[in-house]
């Protein structure tokens, strides 16, 4: 078990090398003089190219690299070409509490209406309620993010007036984002949960604890629930990445200020080192949650092998 | 491992392919059946099929010019000369969504195909020849399926700066990976029957192995795949085209347009609102597809 696990991150840090290397040299060989365009088109050239030098942006791209892993490392992603004077960790350092919080909200309706809408969709299947949560479930993956988003501003705020339409300044403001990016989160595990259990309720070992007289909550919950979780578990941990994906919409429609609407404003400005930054953390991010989910998940089931 | 094809008599070899090519037309045939009784997937075919033929005469089907300026006529509620009403720039939003069907579809099929090539390419060259080429290439394909996608598609149009036809490059550069494992998995199994054994043993060269004999294994998932990757492609330009990072004004791309109209949700929503109906329509109709020809393909995974 401890050799599965050090050897699973082992081989992570292969992978998060290689997605540096990518994000850097993919920002890096942009087209355009950054300094140019930091500076507007008006200035002389001797001052480029003194910025240029100060920044070091004459060196080969290779050696860029290497000097900012070193930086990186010693927690330095280096400094915002737009908002000046701003360090781009602390950025990020300010935004991540409020990705997380919405991520976390999200997650939490994920799991608190798809496992049940699952689990009942299951017990009762072919029936109205099964059609029902599985028509909402397909809607939820068909619908674009931040469609839906804004179909909840015009009906939850503009028309009802329930809900603050944007921003982020108390619990009430993170209602419809949650819900918006919880959707499609919930319809995936509800899915999954329902054809998870379907096929697990199949099983030898379920007929003979209905056989032996258990009542039918028994069956489902003490003996088919926790057999059938196992593929919801591994979901959970894909789902890190497609939330992180989502919550760049859903800030930027929901005006929330952090991780995504940050990575979406350095594109709008080009301010690549904020982009880089934003993109590497979320990427590590998503790595490490991918670590977890693994680990957790060898730990559920005992069938897999460590090779 | 399998039987030596040389021992094999010419004529029972003969014999051996008629039977399989008979199999083969049963095989197509009980997959249409299974795909015939299908509703939703018939469904989805059946609206793909109208959304085609509407993308195809958009000209002729649209009401007006999706792309003419009318500043006498902005925000016009669904009437009956506007069904949809018209935009900020008096434009009919109906004839935009109509045209914008084109651009749905061709960023659904193209960067999906292109993805679909490269990730078969790589992923049989990967899966055929194995150790270092397969763990480089699987290494690769790791990193990239490690980035969330949407993300990984933002920094490539960063670079290549925001347009449609870059979205191709962006979308493929982001989708050959799943292609590639799926395709990878299925040479590790098909390189391994008789009749790729036997096809060495004779002297056939390889890359004719992977073109005539492991390839043509791999179509069914890949056609599984390629109606499920369509959806998600066209999800990913309405997003692009929605953070502005994508398809550029006056282009009728479906994100676009709810992006545009969101500006103006309270007093004309129907601006934004109707081109997301058509997003989920289009997406919905491949869904259905994808899910039925998977079920019809490979009947053991239905419940």
């Amino acid at each position: 078990m401890i050799g599965y696990v050090l050897k699973r991150i082992l081989t992570s840090i292969p992978v998060i090398i290689g997605i540096t290397v990518i994000t850097f040299f993919l920002l890096n060989v942009v087209p355009g003089d950054p300094v140019v365009l930091m500076m507007k088109e008006h200035i002389s050239p001797d001052v480029v190219e003194r910025v240029k030098a100060e920044m070091h942006l004459n060196d080969p791209v290779y050696l860029r690299y290497i000097k900012y892993m070193w930086g990186a490392l010693h927690g330095d992603l280096g400094t915002s070409y737009k908002l000046k004077n701003r360090k781009v960790l602390d950025l990020i350092i300010d935004a991540f509490p409020n990705t997380l919080k919405l991520s976390l909200a999200a997650v939490l309706i994920a799991w608190a209406v798809g496992i049940p809408a699952g689990i009942v969709s299951a017990i009762k299947q072919y029936s109205f309620i099964d059609n029902f949560f599985m028509g909402f479930a397909l809607l939820g993956v068909s619908m674009p993010v931040f469609w839906s988003a804004l179909i909840m501003q015009y009906i939850f705020s503009m028309k009802l007036g329930l809900l603050p339409v944007s921003g982020f300044a108390g619990p009430k403001y993170i209602i419809m984002p949650a819900i918006v990016l919880g959707w499609s989160s919930a319809a995936s595990i509800a899915r999954l949960t329902r054809s998870s259990l379907l096929e697990v309720i199949r099983a030898d070992y379920i007929r003979t604890a209905r056989a032996k007289g258990l009542k039918e909550w028994q069956v489902v919950f003490h003996h088919a629930l926790k057999n059938s979780m196992l593929p919801v578990v591994t979901i959970m941990a894909i789902q890190i990445a497609s939330l992180l994906s989502g919550a760049v919409i859903t800030e930027s429609v929901f005006g929330i200020p952090g991780i995504g609407r940050l990575s979406v404003n350095a594109i709008q400005n080009r301010d690549m080192p904020l982009l880089q930054g934003t993109l590497i953390f979320t990427v590590v991010l998503v790595i490490l949650g991918n670590l977890v989910a693994d680990i957790a998940y060898s730990y559920l089931d005992p069938r897999i092998k460590y090779e | 491992m399998g039987v030596d094809k040389k021992d094999t008599p010419l004529h029972e070899q003969l014999e051996f392919d008629e039977e399989m090519e008979l199999q083969g037309t049963t095989f197509m045939r009980e997959v249409w059946y299974r795909f015939r009784r299908n509703k939703m997937a018939m469904a989805g075919a059946i609206t793909i099929i109208f959304l085609i033929l509407i993308a195809c005469f958009a000209p002729w089907v649209a009401p007006h010019d999706p792309y003419r300026v009318d500043l006498n006529e902005q925000f016009i509620a669904p009437c009956a000369k506007y069904l949809l009403g018209t935009d900020m720039y008096g434009r009919d939003v109906l004839s935009r969504v109509i045209f914008g069907t084109r651009i749905s579809l061709v960023i659904g099929l193209v960067p999906s195909i292109i993805s679909m090539i490269l990730g078969s390419v790589l992923g049989i060259i990967s899966g055929y020849y194995g150790g270092r080429v397969d763990t480089a290439i699987m290494r690769v394909a790791d990193m990239v399926m490690a980035f969330p996608s949407l993300l990984l598609a933002m920094a490539v149009m960063y670079t290549l700066g925001a347009n449609l036809y870059n979205i191709f490059i962006a979308l493929s550069i982001v989708g050959w990976a799943g292609t590639a494992r799926v395709v990878r998995a299925q040479t590790l199994s098909i390189k391994e029957k008789e009749f790729v054994e036997s096809a060495r043993a004779i002297g056939v060269k390889n890359w004719i192995i992977m073109i005539r004999h492991i390839f043509p294994n791999c179509i069914a998932p890949l056609l599984v795949l390629l109606t499920l990757g369509i959806p998600e492609a066209i999800m990913s330009e309405a997003s692009l085209s929605f953070l502005g990072v994508g398809a550029q004004p006056p282009t009728p791309s479906w994100g676009l347009m709810i992006s545009n109209g969101k500006e103006y949700l309270l007093s004309a929503p129907w601006v934004a609102i109707t081109p997301g109906f058509a997003i989920l329509i289009i997406v919905m109709a491949f869904n259905f597809l994808g899910d039925g020809l998977r079920d019809a393909l490979d009947p053991f995974m239905k419940q």
